[in-house]
């Protein structure tokens, strides 16, 4: 809502600045969002008349004037705009003027005639508008007044940005009136007397929804004058307002609207057959708008219809066959109160929101529909001429909103803000925007104005207090922390000891969007259901991610393109499928590594990161519950991974997670020349903690026993050290491969590891023969079950 | 032997003196002192002397023995003294080399800045829960007194999968989720991914949100006016950061309010970040509305006058970029490495 400061003070007689105005309205919870003067930078431009006006000698398209600026004798002007005619008011740059821009004028000759000044555009003046010709003033205008004043050029727009509840603020004199509360100034109630009826002409109207209309007022005005201007200063309101001047009945409802509030349209009566019709419409139906356009109109939209159809959308938009046209000569008027549910929604889903739909949306002020047509009447006769009619009203009474009754317990203000707060204040403050007040015992019982139909409960009325009162008032109070104590539980893990682990391993953690595009979901998960955006924001953000690793991905070629090689990311977020009507999200860990194992070192032997390595930091995350000896890495087939070099990660049977270097397929497709290593896991699988339980340590030196042996190239290490666990028995206390070779000095198709065994007894220090007879035993079982020959 | 045992010490003396390193020396001990050493042998002689001159020969021999092994002793230390400090000199290393594996990850600025928020709650008691992110139009809007329709679903632009499903616009939700299966007293702050149908230079479609509960007996406006005033102290780490409330309107909740802080790039003298007011919005709050207590099962019954409730909503990101110093909201998502390496 934009409204102009002097606009506002003929309304509330407030001395206070435009800041000051913004800093009140502000506080009381009407957000000024801008305050911008608009005062353009000219002097010694007045009000001149034209008093008489001869064709120029030399040129034909030049004029000279005598205007007459309030001296003793008149200036000659020599002029070009078509439009100077004798007995006009224009603005007139004196000798000396300066104009936006710098520009001074001084005395002159044209053509060899002399000027002394110059008659001015809108546009010369800095107010931005038609320039095609001069600007002609009222005729109210007292010649020789300095522009700024005639024009209250000295002024400040000020920009609202209006709370959904404050649809009694969407007006110059909603605003006055709330200024008026909270300044304690008297407002101006501006008295709009009944319009003198001339015409006994006027049409039926019939409202068959009641609910949407409550109520509909119309009068029909005969004979108006097309071709009348719309003068300088309605349309200076309405320009600081942001709106165009469309012709006198337009910028009369329009200024209406913008004045009291109430949205109003005017039909060009003789487009109209038979009566007005106010109903739901019913099967398919188009209109073509004011705007030009078309419209499908949703079935049970409020219609303003007659004979033939359509004329309008109620509340939202006129329709062009009806509308006022610079050849009307008798118009129909309306004014009426369209209920809220009769509007919200339906503008948008046509995709026409309007000042008017803006409005009826928030709420109309359901008494205001009488006033606004007397007023709009009288401006538009005063402008235009004509007879206007009598006028119309329907109202279905059990639709009308209101009284709106509200009481409030002292008891509870107190609670709800903390404060005590004088109930005579109270008193003062509800009366003082318009509410009318009883005290009881308890408290006040409070009926609202019909324009604040946003009050229903007593928190509402708790809310209209203390922005009055000041939100400044609250004193700060210490915080009463609670007595509850935060769990220490030892069972659970935290998901931020995971992220930690991460970071401490040189992860920098990443945030990525959760919606991906198509593309990418096909190439990382083409099985998956995805959940797709009906209205995506691009069609690079349409699907949600099933997995984290498309974002990873393209976070590392983000990063590639910005010459960074070592590459280290993790993230954690949801990943979201759909089934149907049912989602599902599951809560993720995911990370993405590629370039060097280490920053480029002196000490350090160089090489690219690899499955294995990132396989550590996954097996650090999963110890972290204890039991990593729970999680089995399987070889798997994942559409993103290498079919040689991925691992299922397994809990009890259910995969939890992947590990695995990206197919070099999507690698190929996305142009990557490095390898990535990927891993991603369901983070509810590591939440759990094992309780730790301690194991006594043995006083007795544990035996070592190394071995090398011989085995199938194809023989998954995992399966040694299960035979090696099940044969090493209770005395097997650690097991570890330190060595695993193929080539060189043994046969094609095996390999060689490389194994140590510790032994121990708790009790006491294992004898010689019993170590034997151990090793003896775990090789007997790996020959025997996986052929492994002693090397 | 007197003789003999002379010329053997003088002989044992000159050469562990001219000894070079301690395996010389030892060879010199085996030599003279060994099982078969030259002054054992002569021990192993003191047999054949008659009985009246055994004693002193002996003595004699013991002497020799233990002058040389005295002497022994001091050669090798002299000798490993002389050694490690050729290895100390020679076994000097740069220092100033850079060490091994010395990177250091780091966590995004929105973790670091939600776990700092978390941080500053759980210590006032809160618990910190968490919500789906795919909801249901209920639980995004109905429930908190959003109804179809009603224009503050024009602040949200949502992204929808179906006529019932869309992506929440803020974590309020989980407000309800949480009071539809716990019972007051309530203190909960949910942290979480939000989205809205909206990109340009100051808005991305996901940001992230912090919403905090609480429903007591005894909470009113002034209690939420503390906690929230010394949140935002700790949080900008000062102490006389000014504070103001302005009213404000939010469908969930009333009295609502907006909260205003002194810019913390300018102090409050006014600047580009402030838009020259020396204020910057930062949150939103205010007293949980009575309808939204109403639709949740099992509330109902709760007497309003009983319990009071407050909910306030705190943008991550606008306070990430007050706090570090990020001009633009875009470099979030973005995850430059030189960006995120900046927070380790």
């Amino acid at each position: 809502m934009k409204f102009s400061e002097h606009w506002l003070k003929q309304f509330v007689n407030i001395k206070l600045s435009a800041s000051e105005i913004a800093d009140t309205l502000t506080f009381a919870g009407l957000e000024v969002d801008n305050i911008e003067s608009i005062k353009p930078d000219i002097k010694k431009i007045v009000v001149g008349k034209i008093i008489e006006i001869t064709p120029h000698p030399n040129a034909d398209r030049l004029r000279v004037c005598q205007v007459d600026v309030g001296k003793s004798k008149p200036l000659t002007i020599v002029c070009g705009a078509n439009n100077a005619v004798k007995g006009i008011k224009v603005p007139t740059a004196l000798v000396g003027a300066k104009l936006p821009g710098g520009l001074i004028i001084r005395k002159t000759q044209l053509r060899g005639e002399d000027s002394s000044g110059m008659l001015c555009s809108a546009a010369e003046l800095g107010i931005e508008g038609d320039s095609a010709g001069l600007l002609i003033l009222d005729n109210e205008a007292r010649i020789g007044t300095d522009i700024l004043d005639a024009l209250h050029l000295d002024d400040h727009v000020i920009e609202v940005d209006l709370t959904p509840n404050r649809g009694d603020c969407l007006s110059v004199f909603g605003i006055a009136r709330e200024m008026s509360a909270l300044t304690n100034t008297k407002l101006k109630q501006k008295k709009f007397n009944k319009v003198r009826v001339s015409s006994k002409k006027k049409i039926s109207v019939t409202v068959t929804a009641g609910k949407l209309c409550p109520r509909y007022v119309g009068r029909v005005i005969e004979n108006i004058d097309p071709v009348a201007h719309t003068p300088v200063w309605m349309q200076e309101r309405l320009r600081r307002s942001g709106l165009r001047s469309l012709g006198p009945v337009v910028d009369v409802t329009n200024f209406v609207m913008l004045e009291l509030g109430q949205p109003m349209h005017g039909f060009d009566l003789d487009k109209i057959s038979g009566g007005i019709k106010v109903l739901a419409s019913k099967g398919k139906q188009k209109l073509k708008l004011l705007d030009e356009s078309t419209v499908a109109i949703p079935e049970g939209t409020l219609l303003i219809s007659d004979k033939q159809g359509p004329l309008a959308i109620a509340g939202i938009m006129g329709g062009s066959a009806s509308a006022v046209t610079n050849n009307t000569k008798n118009i129909f008027l309306e004014s009426a109160f369209f209920s809220a549910d009769a509007i919200t929604g339906r503008a948008r889903l046509m995709g026409k929101h309007t000042d008017s739909s803006h409005r009826f949306e928030r709420g109309v002020d359901a008494c205001l529909q009488k006033t606004a047509i007397e007023r709009a009447t009288a401006l538009l006769i005063s402008i235009v001429g004509g007879k206007p009619g009598p006028v119309v009203e329907k109202i279905s009474r059990n639709n009308l909103p209101g009284p709106f009754r509200v009481s409030l317990k002292q008891k509870k203000l107190e609670s709800i803000l903390g404060i005590k707060i004088p109930a005579a204040k109270v008193v003062r403050i509800l009366t003082s925007l318009g509410m009318k007040v009883t005290s009881n015992k308890s408290g006040w019982s409070v009926v609202a104005p019909s324009y604040r139909f946003d009050l229903k409960h007593d928190v509402d009325l708790i809310e209209e207090i203390i922005r009055v009162y000041g939100y400044d008032k609250i004193p700060e109070v210490p915080f009463a922390l609670s007595a509850k104590p935060e769990s220490i539980t030892e069972r659970k893990i935290n998901a931020r000891q995971l992220t930690d682990l991460l970071v401490d391993r040189d992860y920098q953690e990443v945030i990525t969007y959760s919606f991906i595009d198509r593309k990418s979901q096909d190439l990382f998960a083409p099985d998956e259901n995805a959940a797709i955006l009906k209205n995506p924001i691009s069609d690079a953000l349409a699907v949600m991610r099933t997995s984290l690793w498309p974002g990873l991905v393209q976070t590392i070629i983000y990063n590639q393109n910005r010459q960074q090689s070592r590459l280290r990311f993790f993230e954690t977020g949801h990943c979201f499928f759909r089934k149907g009507k049912e989602f599902r999200e599951i809560n993720r860990i995911a990370g993405a590594i590629t370039g060097g194992i280490s920053q480029e070192q002196w000490g350090t032997k160089a090489r690219n990161v690899d499955f294995f390595d990132m396989k550590g930091d996954l097996e650090a995350i999963l110890g972290k519950t204890g039991e990593l000896h729970n999680f089995e890495f399987e070889h798997g087939v994942h559409p993103a991974l290498h079919p040689g070099k991925t691992a299922k990660i397994t809990k009890n049977g259910i995969n939890i997670g992947w590990l695995g270097e990206l197919h070099p397929d999507i690698a190929a497709k996305l142009s990557l020349e490095t390898t990535i290593i990927l891993f991603e896991l369901d983070i509810s699988a590591v939440l759990r903690r094992k309780s730790i339980k301690y194991r006594q340590l043995s006083k007795y030196p544990s035996i070592r026993r190394d071995i090398s042996i011989l085995v199938d190239e194809q023989l998954a290490v995992k399966k040694v050290f299960d035979v090696i666990n099940q044969a090493g028995g209770k005395w097997l206390l650690n097991l570890e491969l330190f060595d695993e070779y193929r080539g060189e000095g043994i046969d094609s198709g095996r390999k060689s590891l490389s194994l140590g065994l510790t032994l121990q007894e708790s009790s006491r220090t294992l004898k010689e023969e019993e170590v034997e007879t151990v090793m003896a035993g775990v090789l007997a079982a790996l020959e025997t079950e996986l052929g492994a020959k002693l090397r | 032997m007197q003789e003999q045992l002379t010329e053997l010490l003088q002989s044992a003396l000159a050469e562990i003196e001219a000894c070079k390193d301690v395996s010389s020396v030892e060879s010199v001990r085996v030599k003279y002192l060994g099982k078969k050493g030259l002054l054992t042998e002569q021990l192993k002689t003191l047999g054949s002397l008659p009985p009246e001159q055994r004693p002193q020969a002996g003595q004699l021999v013991n002497v020799a023995k233990k002058e040389i092994s005295e002497k022994i002793q001091d050669k090798k230390e002299a000798l490993e003294t002389a050694a490690r400090n050729v290895s100390l000199s020679s076994g000097k290393i740069d220092i100033t080399l850079p060490g091994r594996n010395a990177g250091n990850g780091s966590l995004h600025p929105v973790t670091r800045t939600i776990r700092r928020l978390e941080n500053f709650f759980s210590s006032a008691g809160f618990e910190i829960v968490k919500g789906p992110e795919i909801e249901s139009d209920y639980y995004n809007f109905e429930a908190l007194n959003i109804p179809d329709n009603h224009p503050a679903r024009a602040m949200h632009d949502t992204f929808y999968f179906d006529a019932n499903h869309l992506l929440r616009t803020h974590t309020s939700p989980v407000q309800i989720r949480y009071m539809e299966n716990n019972k007051p007293p309530i203190r909960i702050i949910a942290p979480g991914k939000v989205y809205r149908c909206d990109s340009d230079v100051t808005h991305t479609p996901m940001f992230h949100q912090v919403e905090g509960l609480l429903i007591d007996e005894s909470a009113s406006f002034a209690d939420l006016k503390s906690l929230l005033i010394s949140f935002l102290r700790a949080f900008f780490e000062q102490d006389d950061l000014k504070v103001r409330f302005r009213p404000s309107f939010f469908p969930f909740t009333e009295p609502s309010a907006e909260v205003d802080i002194n810019c913390v790039m300018c102090n409050g003298s006014g600047c580009r970040v402030c838009s020259h007011t020396g204020w910057l919005e930062i949150l939103g709050c205010g007293m949980v509305h009575p309808n939204v207590l109403a639709n949740v099962l099992g509330f109902r019954k709760i007497h309003s006058d009983k319990f009071n409730g407050f909910a306030f909503g705190i943008g991550v990101e606008r306070l990430a970029m007050l706090r570090y110093g990020i001009n633009d909201l875009r470099l979030f998502f973005d995850n430059d490495v030189r960006f995120l390496k900046q927070f380790s």
